[in-house]
């Protein structure tokens, strides 16, 4: 991994202090009087936490590799901060993004990535943890390791380094970040950043015997620690993987995945954080379920936090009140993969907003898929806070295709649905959808535009009124790994942008229902780079370094990804192995291709992902193993794992006045 | 015609109180939207009974004075509120104070008082102080000498549409120099009006007048809002509702 050390990039300057866990602010403070939105560097936020440093013997500094107002919300990292502080032994601090106006007069001035905690340097913990909810965060963790002074390669760093952790769904497949990352984890974090602490802390009381290397090795041996570097691969002339081998004998073959069960037992966050700032989400969040088994094809989430586990009704309810009392929110979110679907939604959502009567706070669900909703649950949701817009999302425009996506529902529910919920006094509904799915033909697509204009024609007349909204709002699909789809061929860019093109023509052919829909879509290209590096192995590091090196930052933003960057770099990285930016999209898989996560385990059977594959291309439907007997995915045998749903039968009291 | 909720109107403000706080330390780099959000979850979190608008999304009654810049920290800044409750005044500061950020200070917190008029029309100036770290005392006196002997001083400011040149001077009613703790230290009493003149405007006039620049970014706190008097000094906003007493005196609820 030598030749790309060659690129002119940033370089970083920072002296290495002698003591640790000093604060870096009054050297930051002069800074933050030049760029824009100071107030995300300085901390203090409701409810952080600063530890003292020499009280703790494991130091984690937990990272959200994007823009404080996208990570500070993130539930993940929230959680593990608390999780962790509660630790005696352990302290855990937040670090962000750095936006480039701070970025360049940290480089000028000598100031490393520090947390926004306790300003701490970020070189001086223990365990660096980054939280990857998405590909396009990778450039800015080597943004970070650079700005913190940390060696970008994970073979170049000592004893003295953090261990650079990732996690987050986007860890499921950390090949390409591989060179980067010293340990990636898989699956729910509550128990395994207790197991890691634990690790590291018997090391260093121990004087840190064999360096880093044994630390490693150690950590390998944790349930669901991956650790890369003990992981050789090999590759056929064809371009694909022939082989992985583990390096070490005392290494697993194959990681699997942690799974928390019994949620009543982790009400994190108890003491949401709570910006000045303003944030992506202004409300706070209570996780109702994790895990989503409706089986839709395309959804990541959905197959990688299985089995459903339910929060009780009586546990959500001291969550959202501890919550409340501790932020001073006006809204809360039910957050899960599929809110309506808990077994006591109906009965939740109106006990809570008995609770909160006359008290402005307003209940929200993220996502409603459109054969869940109902007017009672939702004039529930908005009885006693602001009546926002609703949303569904029925992803595919047609009804094959849903059938393709498993995510079946009518033409006739769908509008039957969305015009009830304008008959009942809403006046604006977004439809999601995707575009570029397996199998898809422009008629798909164009078949969005059809939906769209009967739910205005059928709304403005169930509603008498003609200032109703639709907004259709689509994005590319991205195949992702540990799902049926891992073997499709990804859409390119031209094709999703011409059928998109259609669609928008389509729409306004009819301008007195046109003007009533409003559409919302990102162009393909974003995409066709996020699909390189989701599915992308180890070979891919060397493109986002490059990329990063030749000024490549915050890749979730407009404004500063450059796809003809990425599109040089792959090209020029790729051409030694034979392979290229197609190669890693376009080009469907066959059924028996070592894909580079195959040695990580999520639980799935690889043969029952195949099978549904050949399920999709059929147009066949497959049920929720919530109501239906189970279809053997594999999930629950391979983990010692279960279902956990009600109904309960409890019911919340209201809550004594104070 | 407009559509409006289901159910009673929301009950009726029947209280005012008239607020000071203060935005201290990191916190000096909230911006006045910052503030208005920690204010509103505070008021929530501290159980005050706040009254609402009316309409499908009712919003708290809350009233914002022009507010210090981002990166200025404050010891008078001025908020009013209207109360669906009527509560002890001193109650509720207690109870946001303890609500806020430890930067922020709730430092006093008074009952509109009847026929005193607005708040707004009490505040026309801000008295500054600008602490210029690593600067000579003596080298901002001389600017401030030359800028005060000016007529007009134009700087090129900022705006919405882009750069515009303002005269800095005439808004200064009196500007001075004293030394600190490794700092120079400017002190001026400066009014409001339109485009505003905010310190780091004078900043710019003083290197226009006399070359100025200091070394390090400037710290600059608001120690002051008022009228300004024929004496050159601000009066006390808060003065006439302190003096009016309250309009009725029912018995306060607690917060």
């Amino acid at each position: 991994m030598s030749s790309v050390g060659s690129y002119p990039g940033p370089v970083m300057t920072a002296e290495l202090r002698t003591t640790t866990g000093e604060s870096l602010y009054p050297r930051l403070e002069p800074l933050l009087a030049q760029i824009q939105k100071p107030i995300q560097y300085v901390g203090g936020e409701l409810n952080a936490q600063v530890k003292p440093w020499d009280a703790a013997a494991v130091h984690w500094a937990l990272m959200y590799p994007d823009a404080y107002e996208v990570g500070l919300p993130n539930q993940g990292l929230m959680i593990l901060y608390e999780v962790l502080n509660e630790r005696s032994d352990a302290l855990a601090e937040r670090t962000y993004a750095v936006w480039p106006d701070l970025a360049a007069l940290m480089r000028e001035q000598g100031v490393p990535q520090f947390t926004v905690d306790g300003h701490r340097a970020v070189a001086d913990f223990d365990v660096l943890g980054v939280s990857f909810a998405t590909e396009l965060g990778y450039t800015n963790l080597l943004e970070a390791l650079d700005l913190a002074g940390v060696p970008l390669h994970a073979v170049d760093r000592d004893e003295s380094h953090p261990v650079v952790v990732a996690g987050g769904h986007a860890a499921f497949n950390p090949e390409p970040v591989a060179d980067f990352v010293d340990c990636a984890v898989l699956g729910d974090g509550e128990q395994v950043v207790g197991d890691i602490t634990d690790v590291v802390k018997a090391w260093k009381a121990e004087d840190r015997p064999g360096g880093r290397e044994e630390l490693l090795a150690r950590l390998a041996r944790v349930d669901g620690v991956y650790v890369p570097r003990f992981y050789a691969m090999s590759y056929g002339d064809d371009g694909a993987i022939a082989s992985v081998t583990p390096t070490r004998a005392d290494v697993p073959a194959k990681v699997g995945k942690r799974t928390v069960m019994d949620l009543d037992e982790w009400p994190y966050p108890k003491q949401p954080l709570v910006p000045l700032a303003e944030s992506v989400h202004e409300r706070m969040s209570v996780e109702i379920f994790r895990g989503c088994t409706r089986g839709c094809r395309f959804c990541q989430a959905g197959m990688i936090t299985r089995p459903v586990r339910e929060r009780t009704i009586t546990g959500i309810g001291s969550m959202v009140d501890a919550g409340l009392k501790a932020t001073g929110y006006e809204e809360v979110g039910l957050l899960s993969l599929s809110s309506a679907d808990h077994s006591e939604i109906g009965q939740l959502a109106k006990e809570l907003a008995d609770r909160y009567e006359g008290t402005n706070t307003g209940l929200s669900l993220p996502s409603t898929r459109v054969d869940a909703f109902n007017v009672t649950l939702a004039n529930e949701l908005s009885r006693n806070g602001r009546r926002s817009g609703l949303t569904f999302a029925p992803e595919g425009g047609s009804e094959r295709i849903r059938r393709v996506i498993n995510k079946t529902v009518s033409k006739e529910d769908l509008v039957r649905t969305v015009t009830t919920a304008y008959a009942n006094g809403w006046t604006q509904v977004k439809l999601y959808f995707m575009c570029g799915l397996p199998t898809e033909t422009d008629e798909d697509v164009l078949e969005i535009a059809d939906l769209a204009v009967e739910v205005i024609r059928a709304g403005r007349e169930a509603s008498g009124r003609k200032d109703i909204r639709c907004t259709v709002s689509i994005g590319g699909f991205v195949p992702k790994p540990h799902t049926p789809f891992q073997w499709a061929s990804q859409a390119g860019p031209e094709m999703i942008d011409n059928r998109l093109r259609l669609l928008r023509q389509k729409i306004n052919e009819d301008r007195k229902i046109g003007r009533s829909i409003g559409l919302r879509y990102h162009d393909g290209k974003p995409g066709a780079i996020e699909g390189l590096l989701s599915r992308g192995d180890r070979r891919v590091g060397r493109v986002i370094e490059r990329v990063w090196r030749e000024g490549g930052r915050f890749d979730g933003w407009s404004e500063h990804f450059s796809y003809e960057r990425w599109v040089a770099a792959a090209a020029e990285e790729l051409a030694p192995f034979g392979v290229d930016l197609d190669w890693y999209t376009t080009r469907e898989r066959t059924e028996h291709e070592i894909l580079p996560w195959d040695h990580l385990d999520s639980g799935l059977d690889k043969e029952w992902l195949w099978e549904d594959w050949q399920a999709a291309i059929s147009e066949d439907e497959v049920a929720d193993c919530r109501w239906t007997p189970c279809y053997d995915c594999g999930v629950c045998p391979t983990n010692g794992t279960e279902i956990q749903i009600g109904p309960t039968g409890r019911s919340l009291l209201p809550l004594t006045v104070v | 015609m407009a559509r409006q909720p289901d159910g009673p109107p929301p009950p009726p403000t029947v209280q005012k109180l008239r607020i000071r706080y203060a935005k201290r330390g990191r916190l000096r780099f909230a911006s006045h939207r910052d503030l208005a959000r920690a204010l509103e979850r505070a008021l929530r979190r501290a159980q005050v009974p706040m009254a609402f608008s009316a309409g499908f999304s009712p919003h708290p009654k809350i009233s914002y004075l022009g507010a210090a810049p981002t990166g200025a920290a404050s010891e008078a800044e001025y908020v009013e509120i209207g109360l669906s409750v009527r509560c002890d005044p001193e109650a509720v500061r207690a109870a946001l104070d303890a609500s806020l950020p430890e930067d922020i200070a709730v430092l006093e917190c008074v009952e509109a008082g009847v026929g005193t008029g607005s708040l707004a029309d009490r505040i026309d100036t801000s008295v500054w102080r600008v602490e210029l770290p690593g600067l000579d005392p003596d080298e901002l006196a001389r600017a401030v000498e030359a800028f005060l002997a000016a007529d007009v001083v134009t700087v090129a400011k900022r705006t919405k549409n882009g750069l515009r040149d303002i005269d800095a001077r005439p808004s200064v009613a009196s500007a001075s120099a004293s030394a600190g703790a490794g700092c120079a230290i400017l002190h001026m009493v400066v009014r409001q009006g339109t485009p505003v003149v905010r310190p780091d405007d004078v900043l710019a006039a003083l290197a226009a007048v006399a070359d100025l620049h200091p070394p390090l970014p400037p710290r600059a706190v608001r120690e002051a809002q008022g009228r300004l008097d024929g004496t050159g000094t601000v009066a006390d906003p808060l003065g006439p509702d302190r003096t009016a007493g309250a309009p009725d005196q029912e018995a306060h609820a607690a917060v």
